[in-house]
């Protein structure tokens, strides 16, 4: 009985994988939609008028045709979360969420980009060596599963910096790092979009709160009310640089700035930047021990 | 300003176009990528379609094969264009191709030969490859299969746009502009309220 269960969740969870992985692609969020709506309404130059314009048009084509809103399905990444009483061990999750990539890829079909790093000999279907990436969140006395899909384009990937401060440079040098990055990033990353930071802990897990900051609904706010307050003004610093849609000039830089800190050591300061581009691609599936799943597109 | 314009075209029609302008494009566009470029100026190889007059596209599309050298299109998009900068001269003073099309922007030393032998870069709306797809009316020519994606495409188009003019053959560069004005911003109202 114990069996039949592990296998059938572990199906459900494939499956949910296979079509998150898909659904993404091709239709964004709700507060994604609202974002660049609000961008193109507001945005006063001329140029970065016309861009968030087509943006939007773009927005309604992959609607109307099915179709993906941007060519890059990226590298597939997962944020779970998982409860202590998910009668499905971590083990068969991962293994759940590379077949429903491969799955996904095949069947569609979709793009694949994944290569091996050294010999660049692609493996055509999405996966390879620890590809599609797990962020694991374990959640104590819980018996559900939620897993995020984010196919994160290389384009905005490319645009990612990490910087060890120290401590005597402060608050300040972390907001600049994070100004000088974007604006040396210009057009690159398919601006606008979400900019995630992460701050303390080490060099690595400031990388990893960067990337869990990008995968945060666009207007989702920080509940520290400290983080939350660096949050807004690197939002209103970073859209005074005129950076612009596509980096070709305009008010509108960014969509949100995202931020997530750990505690560090007391002689490190680390700040990491992720970019997430426009086409900031998420979607959630909310997993119960019963197999039922509900598909949630604003989680 | 905008400008409609039907590729291939002449050098004369290309120098009319300023940073900033914007460009809906007709007639033919030529998809083009890393290993294609490779080919024709790192190996040496001359290109089986003539690239005189060409719109280039920076482009490795996703098709489905409808039989031998047919392709249909299914989600065509444009990748970043800087690491492919340096085959701008060859392309521009060699094969006389006229616009490059693609993101983000050519590094700045290609503004040299655009501006010597007569070529634009053209910005597109990076990731809007949905709309970019309804754009492409038919696939006409593949050479070059053996790299796909990243063959020879050509492309017939329609109203294929809105295209920004990134970089100019006078010699001036959007992008650069754009990074001007925004460091001097930094530097004189915002780094100071840091
Ligand atoms: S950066 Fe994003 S929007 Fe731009 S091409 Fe890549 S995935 Fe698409």
């Amino acid at each position: 009985m114990a069996i039949d269960t592990t296998t059938d969740l572990q199906q459900t969870v494939e499956d949910a994988a296979a079509h998150l992985y898909v659904w993404s692609l091709k239709d964004i969020p709700q507060d994604l939609r609202d974002a660049l709506r609000n961008a193109m309404e507001t945005e006063t130059h001329k140029v970065g008028k016309r861009i968030l314009e087509t943006i939007n048009t773009n927005v309604s084509v992959a609607d109307e045709r099915q179709n993906l809103v941007c060519q890059d399905t990226g590298l597939a990444v997962y944020y779970v979360r998982l409860g202590e009483l998910f009668p499905l061990h971590p083990a068969r999750i991962e293994q759940a969420l590379r077949e429903g990539t491969r799955r996904a890829t095949l069947e569609h079909p979709l793009r694949s980009n994944t290569v091996h790093t050294l010999t660049r000999v692609p493996t055509g279907d999405n996966t390879g060596h620890k590809i599609p990436h797990i962020h694991w969140e374990f959640v104590p006395d819980w018996d559900g599963l939620d897993v995020k899909c984010i196919p994160k384009g290389s384009g905005s990937e490319n645009m990612s910096f990490l910087k060890m401060l120290v401590p005597a440079d402060g608050v300040s040098a972390i907001k600049r790092f994070v100004l000088d990055s974007i604006v040396g990033a210009g057009g690159k990353p398919c601006p606008p979009g979400i900019v995630g930071v992460g701050i303390g802990g080490s060099a690595d897990l400031a990388m990893h709160l960067a990337k869990e900051a990008i995968a945060r609904p666009v207007d989702d706010v920080n509940p520290d009310p400290d983080v939350a307050a660096l949050e807004r003004e690197l939002f209103e610093l970073l859209n005074e640089t005129g950076i612009g849609p596509m980096g070709l000039g305009g008010d509108t830089t960014v969509l949100s700035v995202h931020v997530e800190q750990a505690h560090t050591h007391i002689t490190l300061n680390p700040v990491a930047v992720n970019y997430q581009c426009w086409a900031a691609r998420r979607a959630s599936a909310h997993i119960f021990s019963d197999g039922t799943v509900d598909y949630d597109r604003e989680a | 300003m905008h400008h409609e314009i039907t590729f291939p075209t002449d050098e004369a029609a290309v120098r009319e176009f300023r940073a900033g302008d914007t460009v809906t494009v007709q007639g033919h566009i030529i998809g083009i990528r890393d290993a294609t470029q490779i080919r024709i100026f790192d190996k040496g190889v001359e290109p089986p379609m003539s690239l005189r007059g060409a719109a280039l596209l920076h482009t490795a599309p996703n098709v489905r094969k409808l039989g031998e050298g047919r392709y249909e299109p299914m989600c065509i998009g444009t990748t970043t264009s800087a690491r492919m900068s340096r085959f701008t001269e060859g392309l521009v003073r060699d094969h006389r191709a006229r616009a490059i099309i693609g993101k983000g922007g050519l590094l700045p030393e290609a503004l040299v030969p655009l501006r010597e032998h007569g070529g634009v870069y053209l910005a597109i709306v990076g990731g809007a490859a949905a709309l970019e797809t309804t754009q492409i009316e038919e696939i006409e020519q593949v050479e070059w299969e053996d790299l796909m994606p990243e063959c020879l495409w050509k492309f017939r188009v329609k109203d294929f746009g809105p295209l920004i003019v990134g970089m100019d053959t006078h010699g001036e560069s959007l992008y650069e502009n754009v990074q001007v004005e925004a460091r001097k911003r930094l530097e004189e109202t915002i780094y100071s309220r840091l």
